[in-house]
């Protein structure tokens, strides 16, 4: 510990760069601890709590808000919970396949452009991404009213009662979320499409690959960090996303984002509303470590 | 590079889906009809009315205020907590602990960093009626996942300054604190402005931690949107959401052409 060392030319012992290096550190430590680590940590001891009769909470020791997690409440078994997070999974599942297929072409068609418009056409899909995301959400809804020309043509094509809108549905829940995703694929993986090795790609044509080959095994293995970082970007915050389903998908296409906040709100059921929060991070967590093994070297922002 | 035009095509179809529902609020911002969807006739109004709108006016000021007291703070401790994790020789151990603290923010869902902040609030509120739901609350819950970005935006600065600058000035006998000041800062100064940037604009664009730490009386614009969706929407909205649109393209613009130089 007072072994004299260099340290950025500064001729200092380790102790004495520990001490100053702390100032440094406190501050941002002290306040991610203080209103992020150790709150969520105590929703782990929240979640064994009973409600009150008014909504407070009581601080007994109870399995139940977990029984009520898999589905068991008082009238018996009912698959209502576990078919919202498990449709919370499949939406954020379809949400992040859809979001990757219609993410190629635009990256390569954005990394083919010569490079004087090329970051014109990349601030085209970075606006939407900073454009607000209930502006964007409530957009779609007006898009999806009865007397707008995409419900009228259902209705005509007889998919769709008479003055009926495209919303609330689950088609709504998915086009909010996939518009509101694309972004956050197409941004990382441009980043990879633009350092391609081409030669590859020239290498797998000269020794006669057809196009399905050349793309699967000379361009998609090159793409796959920037996909990664799309595909984290994508499939964690869409599981736990409120505002689009609360919007688009109405009262019977809840996901598990709605029910949290339901608990917080007009159930007032914290405890409860914790052990869906814990549900939810541990989809999250298994869905992150899943990845870990190929996104280690990757940075998120 | 020579593409298929099918690529094109379905890449130019992709972009007009993403535009699609802004340029259709942008169209009925001008609509002369308060109720309905069928365009009767093109006017500013709703414009002008916006600017008189005492509800608006404050959502915006809000907006603003929260936004910027909490860049400000974000932005100091994110620079200094960057500056602890690139600049010290932590053990491993400790090293690995505070990367994760870092990322943290980054990864935790929305919904339940606003969760743990209202149960945080919950509890400090037993102390102090200064947690009552309200800006201040707003703030906090603001800087605490802000400091990441910042500090992951300075953190990058940093590791790509290396150790030449530093060396050169400890040599000629800078003392740490005209170090900090003469060397250190100006050389971060882009990390720290793009830093501050991100910060700001994911502030002005929050919703989900906003909804839960927000009071009464601390309405801001993306809260006061979804309000009035929920009520029905005027066209006054629709002037208000097409004007933050344009906004957020400035931001954009501005933003490329201050990091590509």
């Amino acid at each position: 510990m007072n072994k004299l060392i260099v340290w950025f030319g500064e001729l200092t012992t380790p102790a004495r760069l520990y001490r100053r290096g702390l100032w440094f550190l406190l501050p941002a430590v002290v306040w991610i601890l203080g209103l992020l680590v150790i709150p969520g940590l105590s929703l782990v001891a929240l979640s064994f709590a009973e409600r009150g009769q008014y909504g407070e909470v009581v601080w007994n020791f109870t399995l139940e808000n977990y029984a009520r997690l898999l589905g068991y409440g008082i009238f018996g078994w009912s698959p209502d919970t576990v078919l919202i997070l498990l449709r919370s999974l499949w939406v954020a599942f379809v949400t992040t396949l859809v979001c990757v297929i219609l993410a190629y072409p635009l990256a390569f068609f954005i990394a083919s452009r010569p490079p004087r418009t090329r970051y014109l056409w990349l601030a085209l899909v970075i606006i939407p991404f900073w454009t607000n995301l209930v502006i964007r959400t409530y957009a779609w809804q007006m898009l999806l009213a009865p007397d707008f020309p995409f419900a009228k043509l259902a209705q005509t094509l007889g998919l769709l009662a008479p003055d009926a809108g495209l919303y609330p549905s689950p088609l709504a829940v998915y086009i909010g979320m996939i518009t509101a995703f694309l972004p956050f694929v197409v941004m990382p993986l441009f980043s990879s499409v633009e350092r391609l090795d081409w030669s590859l790609v020239e290498a797998a044509q000269d020794l006669y690959a057809n196009r399905f080959r050349t793309f699967f095994q000379a361009v998609w293995p090159q793409t796959l960090p920037g996909l990664t970082v799309g595909v984290i970007l994508t499939f964690i915050p869409a599981m736990g996303m409120f505002v689009i389903p609360d919007l688009l998908g109405g009262a019977k296409y809840l996901l598990v984002g709605n029910l949290i906040q339901q608990q917080f709100y007009a159930s007032r059921d914290w405890p409860y509303g914790a052990a869906v929060s814990l549900g939810l991070m541990l989809l999250t967590l298994v869905g992150l470590a899943l990845y870990r093994r190929r996104g280690k070297d990757v940075d998120l922002v | 590079m020579r593409l298929n035009p099918l690529i094109g095509i379905s890449a130019i179809a992709t972009l007009a889906f993403l535009y699609l529902p802004m340029l259709a609020v942008a169209v009925l911002s001008f609509n002369k009809t308060r109720y309905g969807l069928t365009w009767s006739g093109f006017t500013w109004d709703w414009y002008v009315r916006l600017f008189s709108n005492p509800e608006i006016l404050e959502a915006a000021r809000n907006t603003f205020v929260l936004a910027l007291l909490s860049t400000v703070i974000a932005t100091v401790l994110g620079t200094l907590f960057a500056i602890a994790l690139e600049r010290y020789p932590w053990p491993r151990r400790s090293q690995g602990l505070l990367e994760n603290i870092l990322y943290l923010p980054v990864v935790t869902p929305d919904i339940i960093f606003a969760v743990a902040l209202v149960v945080a609030f919950g509890a400090f509120r037993m102390v102090s009626s200064l947690f009552e739901p309200g800006l201040f609350t707003m703030i906090l819950g603001h800087v605490t996942f802000q400091i990441a970005f910042v500090a992951l935006t300075v953190r990058s600065r940093l590791k790509s300054l290396g150790h030449d600058l530093d060396e050169a000035a400890r040599d000629l006998y800078a003392s740490y604190g005209y170090y900090v000041r003469r060397v250190l800062l100006p050389l971060l100064t882009p990390g720290i402005v793009a830093g501050a940037m991100l910060a700001f604009t994911l502030s002005l664009d929050d919703f989900v931690i906003s909804f839960f730490t927000a009071g009464p009386t601390s309405q801001t614009l993306p809260l006061l949107i979804y309000a009035s969706v929920r009520r029905g929407v005027t066209p006054e909205i629709h002037a208000l959401s097409t004007l933050i649109f344009l906004l957020t393209v400035l931001l954009v613009l501005a933003s490329e052409r201050l990091t590509r130089r």
